[in-house]
């Protein structure tokens, strides 16, 4: 045990997700020897992130302003809406740079053993943003596990009697690996999804 | 590290870490055991969708300190796909596992009844062939039985004097003859004592042949007994038995 400040802050350290202890300690001690300056600037943009940041009104994704980048840009494609789990998936998304609609930010999968339903999730908001009539598309990007497979098939079944376009992320082999290590239900998907090649 | 290798089906699985996974599985030989899968959640794990919920896989395991570890995973059969295409196969497949979860208490207990019925019953839930609901309550009741808590549909529970009797109460375990009834017993309709006796002991001709309301009866009767025995089931509430639409009609609008 160290002595009242140190001690606080390895405290407070070790509470963050992926450090334990001995990491907590190894940082607490880097920022007392560190420069000031360098301590200061972190601890204004800790401040900073619970003070500016906020959801965005229409696609729930973290914004500065009531309305994030995305929602506010007058060139995205509004008839396009991508469906996403979380906002890190609008950045691995936006990366791509393959997708010129909007997002809208879920905020988890259904997950009924851990409590989650339909109704914990931002569907509602979906279905308002809908109402419209300017959108056509609806990409279900949720994650390829079960909880994000679930969640699609939830949703459309809601969208599809809607006259939507409901198109669901391709799944497949992964870029750079082995046929041999792909498991079953993969290489199955791949199969299913396969393309002519002069596409 | 001793090595081991057990059938398995997948329970739950949390999060661990940046790309590592706890899997909760039922083994056919080793009961309930809780493994790390390391690596999984990154795309190109060698294990990828083998140890999702639902799966069931023949696993090599290294017996650790606290966690085992799972080495090696080849899919037996992946029931996840079958059930997550339908919502309500899904939402009642949740149940099951949850409801086989807090049934198996004790990690590396044998358990093979129960890892046995819970197989079954996800391979008759993937390809659809009977009503989600029948599974659900025939599974819920076997399960309960194999861990002791059998509900009785014919004697009395109480003092064991032969059936047919009236009377249901969960906390009595069963139907209750007159002089046993506790108050606040329910009175179910014989129709639907005769589905559950069939659900019980895996009758499906007889179960097949009754009505929505008995089925709907009998879903309330189970759901008491259950609660009674289990208390809350957390995916019992987030049950939807809605059918998904047959064909997609364009153009009608409506919000479900």
């Amino acid at each position: 045990m160290y002595e009242g400040a140190v001690q606080d802050l390895i405290d407070e350290l070790g509470r963050l997700p992926g450090v334990g202890p001995k990491s907590a300690q190894r940082i607490a001690f880097h920022l007392l020897a560190a420069d000031e300056t360098d301590v200061r600037r972190l601890a204004h943009v800790l401040v900073q992130v619970k003070e500016k940041v906020k959801f965005c009104e229409i696609c729930g994704n973290v914004s500065e302003e009531t309305q994030c980048r995305i929602c506010r840009d007058p060139r995205r494609d509004l008839a396009l809406i991508c469906v996403v789990e979380e906002a890190k998936d609008v950045v691995a998304i936006e990366r791509t740079r393959e997708f010129r609609g909007r997002y809208h930010v879920l905020g988890g999968a259904i997950s009924p053993i851990e409590g989650i339903g339909p109704d914990e999730l931002r569907i509602r908001e979906l279905m308002q943003r809908l109402a419209s009539g300017e959108v056509t598309e609806i990409i279900l990007a949720t994650d390829p596990n079960l909880e994000g497979e679930a969640t699609a098939t939830y949703l459309s079944r809601l969208l599809r009697p809607m006259g939507l376009r409901v198109t669901r992320l391709a799944s497949g082999l992964p870029v750079g690996g082995d046929l041999e290590y792909a498991d079953e239900v993969t290489l199955g998907r791949a199969f299913e999804g396969r393309r002519s090649i002069d596409d | 590290m001793p090595l081991y290798r057990d059938e398995a089906i997948v329970l739950r699985t949390q999060k661990l870490g940046e790309a590592d996974r706890i899997a909760t599985l039922l083994t056919r030989s080793h009961g309930k055991i809780r493994a790390v899968a390391k690596g999984v959640r990154r795309t190109s794990s060698r294990f990828g969708a083998r140890l999702e919920p639902f799966s069931h896989v023949d696993l090599q395991l290294a017996t650790g300190r606290t966690l085992d570890v799972v080495t090696q995973a080849v899919s037996i059969a992946a029931y996840g796909e079958g059930i997550v295409s339908d919502y309500a196969r899904y939402t009642t497949g949740t149940v099951l596992l949850e409801t086989v979860d807090r049934l198996v208490v004790e990690e590396k207990e044998p358990a093979t009844q129960q890892h046995l019925l819970l197989a079954g019953a996800l391979r008759v839930l993937s390809t659809g062939e009977r009503e989600p609901r029948l599974i659900l309550d025939s599974f819920l009741l076997r399960s309960l039985a194999i861990s002791g808590y059998a509900p009785s549909f014919g004697d009395c529970a109480r003092c064991g004097e032969p059936g047919p009797h009236r009377a249901f109460n969960p906390a009595a375990g069963g139907m209750v003859c007159a002089s046993c009834r506790p108050p606040a017993s329910t009175m179910p309709a014989p129709a639907t004592i005769t589905l559950l006796a069939a659900l019980l002991t895996g009758d499906w001709p007889t179960a097949e042949r009754t009505d929505p309301r008995t089925r709907r009866e009998a879903d309330t009767l189970v759901a008491a007994f259950v609660a009674w025995h289990l208390d809350r089931l957390r995916s019992l509430r987030h049950l939807d038995l809605t059918p998904a639409p047959v064909v997609p009609l364009p153009g009608t609008e409506s919000l479900g």
